[in-house]
């Protein structure tokens, strides 16, 4: 009775935290859906006959730059995401398996990089990227983005490395396999669900960035899709239609990449809990 | 095939001292069982054999070489784990190929190799199925099967048979006597259970504590222990152990049973030790020994009896056939004299 009472309410708390973190999404979906009257009128009833338009779609998906900044949110998202899970495994590896000189000195700087936001820096991130050269280039983003993920992913992956087998590494060591082909061929399969569940935690936040696309990125070439719906913002006129379209359209990609990674996502979350 | 030789070896992880001074030679073709309680060293023995820890001080050797400072592949060694380290997302074939490719052999040279030890070991029904899909004996198997087609000089085994149940471990063990009648390879098996290492090794090397306690073959360590640590381990159930004092140039206990010993011994506290196997109950000693049953435990044709002795020591003696007395019984036992074994007050055997 008292196991019943409790998970009864542990329920209750997360029904009700699905639901504030659901329905903002849902109100936008909904509110794209209907003419600008409408969206003000009743904004929180669902679209009917007299008040459902397309409009919003129609100017978004017309506007010909919508491609462009969709463009460069996924290459910059898909590219950091690579280079963060490349670098990043092949660094908790080396974290992980090997004791050199600093090697408790590295672990700890990239930890820091955990606590603080990358966002402080960004001064000294926009002089530097003037001095290369890279402002309003998509490799700016790219190689922010990187540092930006590169720490989360190196603490996760090191948790899951040492969790892997010592005698899988000894091993292969007998077997003569190269320490390269260890690290590619033996444990980077294993690592398979701890790389999705890290490839979830990266692309998100990249995908939603504005900041850095504004302060590096803000050229019409470079924008990405946050910073180009914010043209449909104006300081007197805000074409709302176009907006919450726009945000509609920019949720569906990173809602795919979720689904392709979510199974792998669920086994490595709760690969640590469960034998 | 080749010899190998430890010559003063130690291991220390900081100041702790895993292995002190181990010397050890191992003939071409034989095979060796450390043996020991768990801590004794003997699994970190291995490891440094096989190249997967530095050594400390000392050296290894097999054949001609020093291998000190070599890689585990470069000293052509091959390792079997406990956990048989199966490589989860390769199937059989890959997993017992995926270290010759590295090694640069022919395509033809490895499958040559595959379908030999897949036959020798009956795996060859079973190479393009997953680790998962296989049983513990099975992935024992391959697991062995992988360090065959390395033809290593020197095979090593990490207790390969702890993690399988009782009656597929009595199986494997007399597979893997057979495996080595038939490569004829130098082998290295550390190994916990005195009955594997009684039944396996050419030779066993005890261990304790980081140390060597005696090495010989199971004979001699079964009837000339070097010391109470050896007599203890080897054999069961346990050596029974009795103190006793030295007058008049024989060991007497407290029960009144005595041994010769010799002079120089005179006063001192030894041990006498006597084997549960070696009582002979009636007998014709003309001093037999009084013992009361406490507790009589069946095995068949065996039966083990616990007893106390007059004066209040405990020991086991064996009973063979049926009709084994009950709780309570009054038994007068007898021991050969040659049974006897005679340890000095530091436990080394007189």
């Amino acid at each position: 009775m008292q196991l019943k009472w409790r998970v009864g309410l542990i329920h209750c708390f997360l029904i009700a935290y699905s639901l504030i973190a659901v329905l903002p999404i849902l109100l936008v979906v909904m509110n794209s859906f209907k003419i600008r009257k409408a969206i003000f009128g009743t904004p929180l009833a669902l679209p009917s006959a007299e008040t459902f338009s397309l409009v919003g779609y129609v100017k978004v998906l017309g506007n010909a730059n919508i491609g462009v900044y969709f463009f460069n949110s996924l290459s910059v998202t898909l590219i950091s995401m690579a280079t963060v899970l490349l670098f990043g495994a092949m660094a908790a590896w080396a974290l992980a398996e090997y004791r050199f000189k600093g090697s408790n000195l590295l672990a700890l700087f990239l930890s820091i990089g955990i606590m603080v936001p990358i966002r402080l820096g960004s001064i000294s991130i926009l002089h530097m990227m003037v001095d290369l050269n890279l402002v309003n280039t998509r490799l700016a983003l790219i190689l922010v983005y990187t540092a930006q993920g590169l720490p989360m992913a190196i603490f996760i992956l090191s948790e899951f490395i040492s969790q892997i087998p010592r005698d899988l590494r000894d091993a292969a060591r007998c077997d003569g396999v190269p320490e390269i082909a260890i690290f590619f061929q033996v444990i980077a399969p294993l690592l398979r669900p701890a790389i999705a569940t890290v490839a979830v935690f990266t692309i998100v936040p990249i995908w939603n960035d504005l900041w850095f696309p504004l302060l590096l990125a803000p050229g019409n070439d470079t924008q990405t899709i946050t910073l180009g719906i914010q043209q449909f913002i104006g300081q007197y006129i805000t074409d709302w239609n176009s907006v919450l379209a726009a945000l509609s359209v920019a949720i569906i990609p990173v809602l795919v990449i979720y689904l392709i990674f979510s199974r792998q996502l669920i086994s490595g979350l709760t690969a640590g809990a469960v034998k | 095939m080749a010899k190998l030789s430890l010559h003063q070896l130690s291991k220390s992880y900081g100041s702790a001292e895993i292995l002190k001074d181990i010397s050890l030679d191992i003939k071409n073709g034989e095979f060796v069982v450390l043996v020991g309680p768990s801590g004794c060293g003997k699994s970190t023995l291995l490891r440094l054999i096989a190249g997967l820890d530095p050594v400390t001080s000392g050296s290894i050797s097999i054949g001609d070489r020093i291998v000190n400072d070599l890689e585990p592949a470069q000293r052509k060694i091959a390792m079997v784990f406990q956990t048989y380290a199966l490589y989860p997302h390769k199937n059989v074939r890959e997993n017992m190929t995926f270290g010759l490719k590295y090694a640069g052999l022919p395509a033809e040279e490895i499958s040559r190799r595959v379908d030999e030890a897949s036959r020798m070991l009956q795996l060859q029904d079973l190479l393009t199925r997953k680790p998962k899909d296989l049983s513990g004996g099975q992935r024992q198997r391959v697991a062995i099967g992988r360090a065959i087609v390395r033809e290593p000089d020197v095979f090593l085994f990490d207790e390969p048979l702890s993690n399988l149940d009782a009656s597929l471990r009595v199986s494997t063990r007399v597979e893997l006597s057979r495996l080595h009648t038939l490569l004829k390879a130098t082998m290295i098996y550390v190994t916990h259970d005195q009955i594997e290492a009684m039944t396996l090794a050419d030779r066993i090397v005890v261990m304790n504590k980081g140390r060597i306690e005696q090495t010989g073959t199971p004979l001699e360590l079964y009837y000339q222990p070097a010391n109470l640590f050896v007599a203890g381990f080897i054999g069961s159930p346990k050596m029974n152990q009795f103190s006793a004092i030295v007058r008049n140039a024989a060991a007497v206990t407290r029960f009144g049973l005595s041994a010769p010993v010799k002079a120089s011994e005179e006063g001192n506290a030894v041990t006498i030790g006597i084997r549960p196997e070696h009582f002979v109950v009636g007998g014709e000693d003309e001093h037999p020994l009084a013992a009361r049953v406490e507790l009589v435990e069946r095995l068949g044709e065996i039966s083990h009896l616990h007893m106390s002795m007059s004066s209040g020591e405990l020991m086991i003696a064996e009973w063979r056939g049926r009709n084994a007395p009950a709780i309570g019984d009054r038994l007068s036992l007898s021991v050969e004299p040659s049974n006897l074994h005679l340890f000095d007050a530091k436990g080394v055997r007189i």
